[in-house]
């Protein structure tokens, strides 16, 4: 090689020993720094991964919940004695004590008051009520004697669902010897089944486990999701458009410019305070509402909209606004009919976005007094009610064993909404894209 | 030895080649940007690539020193021989090739540090110098080659981007030169600047020849009948014509060269 | 009279006045040979609508207005106001609006200048609502920050070591209502924070570089998306994570080494916190990194530098002051998250740097502060106020130094 050309003379040092370890060196520590990055990709996927693993394994069991059927004798003197059928009477009448009945007449041999409390506690608090909604529904069960399905009290849930060992010495266990043979014995005779919980999805707010649902949750989110839903899009729009296509560049402008970006990046419970201050305290609106939860929720998410939205106006070309006034139109009618629909698919994908925040958001709507145990399902904007996220902060608060699925199941609920609202925003945005 | 029987291709100038590229295609994706290029890089000389834009000159000149490599999607066919060993072979260091085949882009690109880590910051990585000493001596050296020196002596530690633009592409010039390579790709490397400072650049040039092989991309005829020996005339990805410059530039055989040369088209 | 109705009638007499302007506008246009008209019917109609509707809307909000602000007249005179006078006012002035714009319909009025003042005005209006928001941020906290301070002083709040608003220590305490030291808050928050930048920075800077400079297409588009799930997930999951989760399982692994931690401990909240922020500075980086231009990189490449010196040497120098600007946005965020820290750090104030320990942090008290009934000119409701003002300073001192930075960064390289 020597003699291919007066140059080689440096070439030949790069042949040294010397550079030849330095260059060793260098390899190793580029390959170190390649998997140093993916490292913390792995990382980040897996801190992630177990996430959802946890969520998912405490939580599917929140969809499957345990029965326990029993005969019971809707008999008429203890609903009814007199007979007129009359709704109030049938509603003032004592349901324990027919659930109560079905249960000796189970279990004969239960005489103790102690064992016979213990009892009357496999089955759930809520039996009553279903009972009664029964009979309400369909007076002719009176005299009857129907088998009925209840819901089992959360502690056999949870032992049924195996959350609960049969391994563990008695006293660490929850559920004890004695109502465990109970238990087998009413399973021997096929009287106890899990089925799809349908109950979660139906009902409020229970102080009962077994019987907690998500539903008036789901409805509050959607009152108050609606009202952001009003309030920020028009308004979020209306400021996009005047920033972008009308407004003068002057110092104004400048402030409401800065203005927004910081917004955006304000904490949200100030503007839970902002909320309680305002709408509370000054417009004296109700309490616990989805309107005032909405309005506050609207305000936090203005800002994302907006940027959202001026992004997609001004990524639609200036041909198109000189094509239309050259056609004679005014600058609001080159606007309203050619640059806002032509942006409407990005705008609506920023929207939904910024919805999703909401709909995820908990703390300003602590500070509005949407943490009230409300059971009811709202029926309007100004009923009280709680939204999903305010009703997993209150789930995972309770102490009972039993929550703690219930709390893994409304994340499973809130997670899957959020991952339909973010696809149908990336269907919009695959479905409209337009190169200029 | 065995190299040099390697190299069979009839060198039609008696020079020897230190560059010898036999059928390099290359992809970009699905579209082709180069088409079974064959061209010998003579040792010690100024070899020009000209040609209307996208014809492939500038795709080519990357391929030399790998730079191909950092675009994702680009794959490179033939062989491209440096001192007779395929530099696509895959036991090449792509890092040690650069340092032999240095660059110098359209664009002057000074690092945003100062004029002497800029220049410094060849030597450094590839441990070049052992102390300070020999460091400043290397960085001194090269702007001294690049005629710089006398401009900048003073404010070393100033920025590199403060520069003026003809100062700036002599500062990158200078940071080619401090890893000692062996040839030098320019892609263009005076069209972003203005014709004192081209000048400038174009006599720097001529006076590297005497120690380091270039191969020069350039969109100007006069630049390249000005400074280089050898010329290529690149078209739609293929080479129409190679030779002597004086010879391209003043009986080109191929019509295409012809109407290029004389500004029909380009 | 009640509002539903009142809006009824006016939208139906605006509905009125838009048919028959419109027609009025036709009769009108087909009279004549000539067209001269200087807009389209319709927009007569939406003239007749604009007079119609705007001068009562202002009189509403007027109204709301006054119905919500307390002042000193007697209860005859403010029920005259509420009864009678707003409600004939209203519907007087839509009366007359819609009458005389009707009248006034001819082929030389130019509406369309009217009608596009109105829009400018409606555009401008909402453009200006959320300069007010940040106003109504101020001022809402504000009022009662200053209330807080005439019962507790700036020394005590800023200076003092002692946080618990719940008790009174002594009889002569001030705002006799318990201690308001801050110091242990923010020391807590600090404490998180640093945890959570810890965990957060290096995975998210890492991530970013890998993203940009080593990953293909093919990794980047399925790996960025399911990372940034990371950000979409609500922080009342990551709060229930970490307490659930996270926390317990740093007390088992305290446990078998021996070392004494919490399941509240700040290491958790900071661990869950820093894992929410990931995404959150690797998307800023990525950004910020890819705006470094190519020729940075080619210049590095040509002169044969390894890819990690150029990203070490070339492209994280120049990426610096965007890189610290993300950074600092993301200590914003850390700050003022809350869930997290409500559902995963404790209560009690300590004054600790121990990671292992728990405590507590400017949002947790504010939460604890105002969950629950409220007398709303204690000292200890006030306090969340003041709290917040801090949290909202110190945020926005934050995002506007983070911004400029960024600016400054992305008009160098533009």
């Amino acid at each position: 090689m020597t003699d291919m050309a007066p140059t080689s003379s440096s070439a030949k040092s790069w042949d040294s020993d010397e550079t030849r370890a330095n260059l060793k060196r260098r390899h190793r520590s580029e390959k170190r720094f390649r998997v140093l990055g993916l490292t913390a990709i792995f990382i980040a996927l897996t801190l992630l991964a177990i996430l959802i693993i946890s969520i998912a394994g405490k939580g599917a069991t929140a969809f499957i919940q345990t029965t326990i059927s029993l005969d019971v004798t809707f008999a008429e003197q203890k609903i009814d004695p007199k007979g007129t059928r009359d709704q109030e009477v049938l509603r003032g009448a004592s349901y324990g004590s027919l659930v109560r009945e079905a249960l000796r007449a189970e279990f004969p041999e239960v005489k103790s008051r102690k064992d016979l409390r213990v009892l009357f506690n496999l089955v759930s608090n809520g039996s009553p009520n279903k009972l009664r909604k029964m009979v309400m529904e369909n007076p002719e069960l009176i005299g009857q004697t129907v088998r009925v399905q209840f819901a089992a009290s959360d502690d056999i849930d949870m032992f049924t669902k195996g959350y609960i060992p049969r391994d563990v010495p008695e006293d660490d266990r929850r559920v004890k010897d004695k109502e465990i043979a109970w238990y087998d014995q009413l399973a021997e005779k096929g009287m106890v089944e899990t089925r799809f919980n349908s109950d979660f999805f139906t009902s409020g707010d229970s102080r009962e486990p077994e019987i907690a649902g998500i539903w008036g949750a789901i409805v509050g989110s959607f009152y108050t999701l609606f009202i952001t839903f009003m309030i920020s899009f028009p308004v979020g729009v209306m400021s996009a458009i005047y920033l972008e296509e009308f407004a003068p560049k002057n110092k104004f402008t400048d402030i409401v410019e800065v203005n927004i970006n910081n917004l955006a990046a304000v904490p949200s419970i100030v503007f839970g305070l902002l909320g309680l201050a305002l709408f509370l305290n000054v417009a004296h609106l109700p309490r616990s509402a989805p309107v005032v939860g909405g309005l506050t929720l609207a305000l936090m998410t203005l800002p994302t909209i907006i940027i959202a939205a001026r992004a997609s106006i001004r990524a639609i070309p200036d041909s198109i606004r000189d094509a239309a006034l050259g056609l004679g139109a005014s600058r609001q009618q080159m606007v309203f009919h050619h640059v806002l629909p032509l942006s409407m698919p990005g705008i609506m994908t920023g929207t939904i976005i910024g919805l999703s925040q909401a709909l995820g958001e908990t703390a300003p709507l602590l500070m509005i007094g949407m943490v009230a145990f409300i059971v009811d399902i709202p029926g309007g904007v100004t009923d009280p009610a709680t939204v999903l996220p305010v009703q997993i902060f209150l789930w995972a608060d309770s102490p009972e064993r039993a929550f703690v699925e219930k709390t893994s199941g409304a994340i499973i609920v809130l997670l899957g909404f959020l991952v339909f609202m973010n696809a149908v925003a990336v269907m919009l945005r695959k479905k409209f894209e337009r190169r200029w | 030895m065995q190299m040099l029987a390697e190299v069979d291709t009839p060198v039609e100038n008696e020079e020897k080649a230190i560059i010898s590229a036999r059928d390099v295609s290359v992809f970009y994706g699905d579209k082709q940007a180069l088409n079974k290029v064959s061209l010998e890089i003579p040792v010690n000389k100024i070899t020009s690539l000209i040609g209307p834009s996208g014809c492939g000159k500038s795709t080519f000149l990357r391929c030399l020193n790998r730079m191909n490599d950092t675009v994702e999607g680009c794959r490179v066919e033939g062989k491209i021989l440096l001192d007779g060993a395929d530099i696509y072979d895959a036991k090449v260091d792509e890092v040690l090739l650069r340092a032999r085949v240095g660059m110098v882009f359209q664009k002057p690109n000074p690092f945003p540090k100062s004029i002497y880590d800029n220049v410094a910051y060849g030597p450094r990585i590839h441990g070049l110098a052992h102390n300070k000493d020999e460091l400043d001596d290397i960085v001194l050296t090269s702007l001294e080659k690049a005629g710089l020196l006398k401009e900048v002596r003073d404010r070393l530690n100033s920025t590199g981007t403060g520069l003026s633009g003809g100062q700036q592409q002599r500062l990158c010039i200078a940071r080619a030169l401090a890893v000692q390579p062996d040839i030098i790709l320019m892609d263009e490397p005076c069209s972003a600047l203005d014709p004192i400072a081209t000048a400038k650049v174009e006599e720097l040039i001529e006076e590297l020849r005497e120690n380091y092989t270039i191969i020069i991309v350039t969109h100007s005829m006069q630049q390249a009948a000005r400074i280089s020996q050898k010329t290529a005339f690149f078209h739609l990805g293929e080479i129409v014509e190679v030779g002597d410059t004086e010879q391209l530039f003043t009986s080109p055989k191929d019509e295409r060269t012809q109407g290029y040369i004389t500004g029909r088209f380009g | 009279m009640s509002f539903s109705p009142l809006i009824l009638i006016l939208l139906a007499m605006c509905a009125f006045g838009y048919w028959y302007g419109t027609k009025k506008a036709l009769v009108l246009s087909e009279s004549r040979t000539v067209r001269v008209f200087s807009s389209r019917p319709h927009q007569y109609g939406m003239y007749v609508v604009v007079w119609g509707a705007v001068p009562p809307v202002i009189l509403l909000v007027l109204w709301f207005v006054l119905s919500i602000t307390p002042f000193g007249a007697s209860e005859t005179f403010t029920n005259l106001i509420h009864t009678i006078l707003f409600p004939v006012a209203i519907l007087l002035t839509g009366v007359i609006g819609v009458y005389f714009s009707l009248r006034s319909i001819d082929p030389e009025l130019r509406v369309r200048k009217t009608l596009e003042g109105v829009v400018s005005g409606v555009l401008i209006l909402a453009s200006t609502i959320s300069v007010f928001t940040t106003i109504g941020i101020v001022f809402s906290l504000l009022f009662e920050t200053v209330q807080f301070f005439e019962k507790v002083p700036l020394s005590e709040f800023f200076l003092g070591l002692e946080w618990s608003p719940q008790t009174a220590l002594r009889a002569d305490q001030v705002g006799s209502s318990g201690a308001f030291g801050a110091i242990p808050l923010f020391a807590g928050t600090m404490l998180i924070t640093l945890i959570a930048m810890i965990v957060a920075v290096p995975l998210g800077l890492m991530s970013a570089i890998y993203m940009t400079e080593y990953a293909g297409n093919k990794f980047r588009a399925t790996v960025k998306p399911i990372l940034e799930i990371l950000a979409g997930i609500p922080t009342v999951v990551y709060g229930f994570f970490a307490a659930l989760t996270v926390g317990v399982f740093f007390r088992d692994v305290g446990s078998v080494i021996g070392l004494d931690v919490v399941s509240e401990s700040a290491l958790a909240a900071g661990v869950v916190m820093g894992m929410m922020i990931i995404p959150f500075i690797s998307s800023l980086s990525d950004d910020i990194i890819m705006a470094v231009p190519q020729s940075l990189r080619d210049g590095s490449y040509g002169l044969g530098a390894t890819r990690s010196e150029t990203v070490v040497k070339v492209i994280l120098p120049a990426a610096l002051p965007g890189i610290v600007g993300a950074i600092l946005l993301a200590v914003s965020r850390a700050i003022g998250e809350t869930m997290i820290v409500v559902m995963a750090a404790g209560f009690a104030a300590n004054l600790t740097a121990n990671p292992l320990e728990a405590v507590t942090t400017v949002t947790v008290q504010i939460v604890g502060l105002l969950v629950g009934d409220q007398e709303f000119d204690s000292a200890k409701t006030l306090a969340a106020f003041a709290l917040a003002m801090v949290l909202f300073i110190i945020t926005l001192i934050l995002n506007v130094i983070a911004l400029v930075v960024v600016r400054k960064y992305r008009e160098k390289y533009d």
